[in-house]
């Protein structure tokens, strides 16, 4: 029996079981996944819990309503990996050894690499929303809010989702004024990029947006640390930018299990081919969505697109051909832009986005870098997609690769 | 696109953001140029030690280094950093350093 582990059972992670489940041989394969958490979380889901879209429950599911029967679960956390002895060491002694191995562990956010994020104000005037209890607290936090300053601040790129931000301010926009307060919310997007996005034509465009709604944007500032007494962040410059309410998307890293087994950058993010999915280092190691350290976002939409490179290439691999598919770092975001619209962006590593149509068979056009109603049920459908079809490995119908059809150059 | 810049009656090739497209025309000079671009009136003995860490690293990884690895190595702290290359000093240092865009900044 030759055996394949697969760590982190999160959007990546189940993806991938689904699909290999369905395509290897189980009378030579044992195939196992390892996680610390019995619970799914829709992170996309998370931008909306402030804002009390969803709840809690809209964004949760049992881990094991998506494994398939004959694999092995493993319900621990990952302790480290030994790569040169290929195996496992879990947290409870136990060890796995493989032939094969998948690393989705993700990323996650880590506000102690700031000073003074976790002091004294945290959850009380500093919130995050990239975690269920961040974006909880938050909920409560605005229900009773009569308005301030909002500084919504990325830390540091890359983080997961790089529209969240944008989603964030642009959906406080359309909260506070049905609220009947927007006139008291002063709220101020504050980024380390030059300008509102990483990509020159969409930051352009989507900085247009800002304006138009009355957001106030200040781009590269870098965040040194947080005055919890003057209730200020300061950058490594010495600017200072007062807060009533902070919203901050701490420094994104890969898990430390990568750190402690030494196979990560200083991110712990793993470097990995950026087309074939290999990691660089170890030849039977392959790796998948936001643990890589890969140019591409880190996005679900994204590790859908590596599922099925990384398919191709994982079975060419084992049956000694030479890996094939290549991954273009294609990603497709919807960004909810308030009032019930949206906004949509289709890029990879090459092609920035750009404006135009998107074409999707059965369900027509999308429009690219405009605001329309018709990219708002994009993304409320993307849930429903998410845990009907993409989890479960099913095709979904949008090409892997990106296409230049209906776009305008 | 790329433009082209007369520096020391040498002409170099630049990329769309300014870096240049052939490292091998770099030298002393073209980084004091550079950097005046950037707004960094005189190279200090400071600024030459992360210049010549980022021209290190990136012969041996072939990508220019992040800010945070440039502080865990470079030997000049975050906060020094960014008074030596006010706003981005991993886009600065690098541009000035002669090397490409870092792949990360995306
Ligand atoms: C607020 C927010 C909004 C987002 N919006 C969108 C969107 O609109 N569209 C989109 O496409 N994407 C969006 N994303 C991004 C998307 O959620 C992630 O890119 C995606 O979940 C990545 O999948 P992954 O499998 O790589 O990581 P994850 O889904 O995070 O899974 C990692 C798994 O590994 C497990 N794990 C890690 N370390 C260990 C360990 N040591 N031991 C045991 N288990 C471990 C974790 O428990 C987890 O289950 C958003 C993310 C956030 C936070």
């Amino acid at each position: 029996m030759k055996k394949l582990v697969i760590l982190g059972a999160g959007t990546a992670g189940t993806m991938m079981l689904n699909k290999l489940h369905n395509v290897l041989d189980k009378s030579e394969w044992q195939i196992t996944i390892v996680d610390q958490h019995e619970t799914h979380y829709y992170q996309p889901g998370f931008l909306f819990i402030p804002f009390d879209i969803y709840t809690r429950k809209d964004v949760i599911k049992p881990k094991r309503d998506f494994f398939p029967p004959g694999v092995s679960v493993v319900s621990a956390e990952i302790d480290r990996i030994e790569p040169g002895q290929n195996r496992v060491l879990l947290k409870n002694n136990v060890v796995l050894t493989y032939d094969y191995l998948i690393v989705a562990t993700g990323a996650k956010i880590n506000p102690e690499q700031t000073e003074g994020m976790k002091d004294g104000l945290w959850h009380k005037n500093i919130f995050d929303f990239y975690t269920i209890e961040g974006a909880c607290a938050l909920r409560r936090f605005f229900k009773h809010w009569e308005g301030g300053k909002l500084v919504v601040n990325i830390t540091e790129m890359p983080i997961k989702c790089p529209v969240a931000p944008l989603e964030f301010v642009f959906l406080a926009d359309s909260y506070f004024t049905e609220q009947g307060i927007r006139d008291k919310v002063d709220i101020h997007f504050v980024t380390p990029l030059p300008g509102a996005f990483t990509k020159p034509k969409a930051s352009a465009i989507l900085g247009d947006f800002l304006a138009k709604k009355n957001i106030r944007l200040t781009t590269e500032f870098s965040i040194a640390r947080v005055d919890n007494e003057k209730k200020a962040i300061v950058s490594w410059d010495e600017i200072e930018i007062p807060f009533d309410v902070l919203v901050t998307i701490p420094t994104n890293m890969g898990d430390e299990a990568i750190g402690r087994s030494g196979m990560g950058d200083e991110l712990n993010f793993i470097p990995t081919d950026k087309h074939t999915l290999r990691a660089q280092n170890y030849d039977n190691v392959f790796v998948i969505g936001d643990a890589t350290d890969l140019p591409s976002s880190k996005a679900g939409s994204v590790a859908h697109f590596q599922a099925d490179i990384l398919m191709e290439n994982f079975l060419s691999a084992v049956e000694g051909r030479n890996m094939t598919a290549s991954f273009d770092g294609h990603a497709n975001c919807f960004i909810e832009s308030g009032f019930g619209k949206g906004i949509l962006i289709d890029f990879n590593y090459d092609t920035e986005p750009l404006p135009g149509k998107f074409p999707l068979p059965g369900v027509g056009p999308f429009s690219l870098l405009e605001e329309t109603k018709m990219n708002h049920y994009g993304k409320v459908m993307f849930r429903w997609m998410y845990w009907n079809f993409l989890l479960k490995g099913l095709e979904l119908p949008v090409e892997s690769n990106m296409t230049m059809a209906g776009k305008r150059m | 696109m790329t433009t082209t810049t007369v520096i020391d009656s040498q002409t170099l090739q630049r990329d769309a953001d300014g870096h240049l497209e052939n490292m091998a025309e770099w030298n002393d000079q073209v980084a004091q140029a550079l950097a005046l671009e950037e707004g960094i009136p005189a190279l200090t003995e400071r600024h030459w030690l992360v210049i010549n860490y980022m021209r290190k690293e990136f012969k041996e990884k072939g990508d220019a280094p992040s800010i945070r690895k440039m502080t865990k190595e470079s030997g000049v702290d975050t906060k020094e950093l960014y008074a030596l290359f006010p706003k981005g000093p991993a886009k600065k240092a690098a541009k000035i350093a002669g090397l490409p865009k870092p792949k990360g900044c995306i």
